[in-house]
């Protein structure tokens, strides 16, 4: 359904009184990916890996220095008004912070309400029922409308912006660190509703976090991003179950294991997340990766299928 | 900076009502009329003094006319060209910083620098150039405010319009489908409301102070208007002898701008406290202070994640 080819995303990094720019940072750099009706994909990565600039992307919050974005088949780029509403309205949005992400001075059922276009034929009080009606789907009252955001707690937020997502009836939904900044406490409730959601109403969700427990818990693929670059790519639990590139390994051994008892070898990494404005030669992760070899420092590695369905960007297979 | 009084602004507030009934109830507050005087009652001192009269408790002018009436009606002078002026600025300054903050780039480096001019018109010069190529008149006056005040709601309304539109909320906004006026009128504009309400307050005082500057250099509210800085300007000639022409339009017009900025001061703490750093010092500086948009805490929270 959405189907991302090559996607680069740079930002000039002017240097004040300079004209020009010097250099660019390369938030992405080459990023292929492919979300069908229903699924889930998972992208995990640290801090300025490039999952929040993917996601914007998506969203078409930010154009793409380069490559390609489609819908259902469609050049993006290339859209019609009319394509571009349809997209509107299939494509919704739930952010991380549930504060920021609702309007202090709107009542909630103008917040929900939002994406509904005005001229979709629908009357006042279908939208009202409307809205009422995807509120109880969340978990709200029907009749919380009439209520303003700062009646609600962190939890209670979220469930509101998920219920603004879900209005239009949207095919995708791209879901930005969606629970990162609740309470450990209120997590579970949420992820637990989305997933229902999703099985209710054959949604297709991105998952974007650095949380690996709660993307796994959603997400029916994973796909790995380092400095801007996928690195690997593969079914949930068999990137989980056997991880191939180090990063990934290292990533996944500082997550929590699923058994308290289970044993688990923790990989520390050194050094720092490359700088974005000159990431390194070679394989980005050379300088930090335990297993480098001199090839990596010089050639860069692509993405290739190394076993059915698992891709990954590494010069080890 | 203590924190915010939670009194009410009991003293600001009562200067302010009885300016506020003063203006409307004039006419049966003011025992003579302001522009009619009896030349023979010239110059009689208050009430309480020697030769003083009961039927002029303040006084009279040169004209003989009644100071008391002339300062109860002057307060309706400085009430409409204070809020005509305000509103005209006001709203063309906010239009402006709105767009200009929300469009960014190009635009903004235009209206900004558009701006910059406005905040660099020296006002007694704009006055003199008014007095040599028109009429004064009350239209005037309101126009020559609003010229001059304009920039100061276009500056901090835009700082104010950087901050906002990097919350999720605008974003998310742009993912339904909506447009930028919507989102400009729905979601902006709603969250600049109460700094507007701060500015629009503490600038009162400037505009009572400047149509008193106007008047007084006489290219303000024409005569016989009793406005207080053409009172004070009459009184001019006479302050050794007839005092009472000057000091009580002068006390009136202090009243009022410390009421003003007052109401100010508290309305800036307590509804916005982001704008606690820029002091009263806003109206006498021509230059406006613009605020750097803070980051807020919550803010700070979702953009932390660079991802």
């Amino acid at each position: 359904m959405i189907e991302a080819i090559g996607l680069k995303k740079y930002f000039p990094v002017s240097s004040g009184f300079a004209i020009g720019s010097r250099g660019s940072v390369k938030a992405l750099d080459g990023v292929s990916m492919k979300v069908g009706a229903g699924e889930t994909l998972g992208i995990v990565g640290e801090s300025g890996s490039g999952k929040t600039t993917l996601a914007k992307i998506i969203l078409l919050l930010e154009r793409p220095t380069a490559g390609s974005l489609r819908f259902d088949g469609k050049e993006v780029a290339a859209f019609t008004r009319d394509d571009l509403a349809r997209y509107r309205r299939s494509v919704q949005a739930v952010f991380q912070d549930p504060y920021s992400s609702l309007n202090p001075r709107m009542r909630v059922e103008h917040i929900v309400a939002e994406p509904l276009p005005r001229d979709n034929g629908m009357s006042r009080a279908e939208k009202t029922e409307r809205v009422r009606e995807v509120l109880q789907l969340v978990g709200l009252r029907r009749d919380s409308g009439g209520l303003y955001p700062h009646e609600f707690s962190g939890g209670q937020r979220q469930r509101i912006a998920i219920a603004r997502a879900l209005v239009t009836y949207p095919k995708f939904i791209v879901l930005d660190e969606p629970v990162s900044a609740l309470d450990v406490s209120i997590r579970a409730q949420i992820l637990n509703l989305l997933k229902g959601l999703q099985e209710k109403l054959g949604l297709a969700y991105v998952i974007i976090s650095h949380d690996l427990a709660a993307a796994r818990y959603l997400a029916t693929r994973l796909a790995v991003m380092y400095a801007g670059k996928l690195v690997e790519t593969g079914e949930c639990d068999a990137v989980y179950g056997e991880p191939l590139h180090p990063y990934t390994e290292a990533l996944l051994s500082a997550a929590l294991p699923l058994h308290p008892s289970a044993r688990r070898q923790r990989i520390v990494l050194r050094g720092e997340v490359p700088n974005p404005v000159k990431p390194p030669d070679g394989c980005r992760f050379h300088p930090r990766c335990p297993k480098a070899m001199e090839r990596c420092r010089n050639e860069e590695p692509e993405g290739r299928e190394v076993k059915p369905g698992r891709f990954t960007a590494c010069h080890l297979y | 900076m203590p924190a915010p009084s939670r009194e009410l602004p009991w003293f600001p507030g009562a200067i302010l009502a009885a300016l506020v009934l003063t203006a409307v109830f004039a006419p049966y507050l003011a025992p003579q009329s302001p522009t009619e005087g009896d030349i023979t009652q010239k110059l009689i001192p208050p009430v309480w003094m020697e030769r003083g009269e009961g039927r002029h408790p303040l006084g009279t002018d040169r004209f003989g006319r009644d100071v008391l009436s002339r300062v109860i009606y002057g307060s309706r002078i400085s009430l409409v060209v204070s809020l005509l002026a305000i509103g005209l600025s006001g709203t063309f300054g906010t239009a402006l910083g709105l767009i200009s903050g929300y469009r960014g780039g190009f635009t903004d480096s235009l209206l900004m620098r558009f701006t910059d001019i406005g905040l660099s018109l020296p006002t007694i010069l704009i006055a003199v150039v008014l007095v040599a190529v028109s009429e004064p008149s009350f239209r005037n006056v309101v126009l020559v405010i609003s010229l001059l005040l304009w920039p100061r709601f276009a500056r901090q309304i835009r700082g104010e319009t950087l901050g906002i539109k990097e919350q999720d909320f605008v974003a998310l906004a742009v993912v339904a489908g909506r447009s930028s006026t919507w989102i400009i009128s729905r979601h902006i504009f709603p969250n600049v409301v109460p700094t507007l309400l701060v500015i629009s307050t503490l600038q009162v005082g400037y505009v009572i102070l400047l149509e008193g500057t106007l008047s007084f250099l006489g290219v303000g509210v024409p005569p016989p208007n009793p406005a207080w800085g053409l009172m004070i300007a009459d009184g001019r000639g006479f302050l050794a002898t007839a005092w009472w022409i000057t000091l009580f339009p002068g006390v009136a017009m202090l009243l009022t701008v410390l009421a003003v900025n007052l109401m100010g001061d508290w309305l800036r703490d307590h509804l916005d406290p982001k704008l606690r750093q820029l002091g009263s010092r806003a109206e006498t500086e021509p230059a406006a202070i613009e605020p750097v948009p803070e980051a807020r805490p919550r803010g700070a929270a979702a953009g932390a994640d660079g991802g």
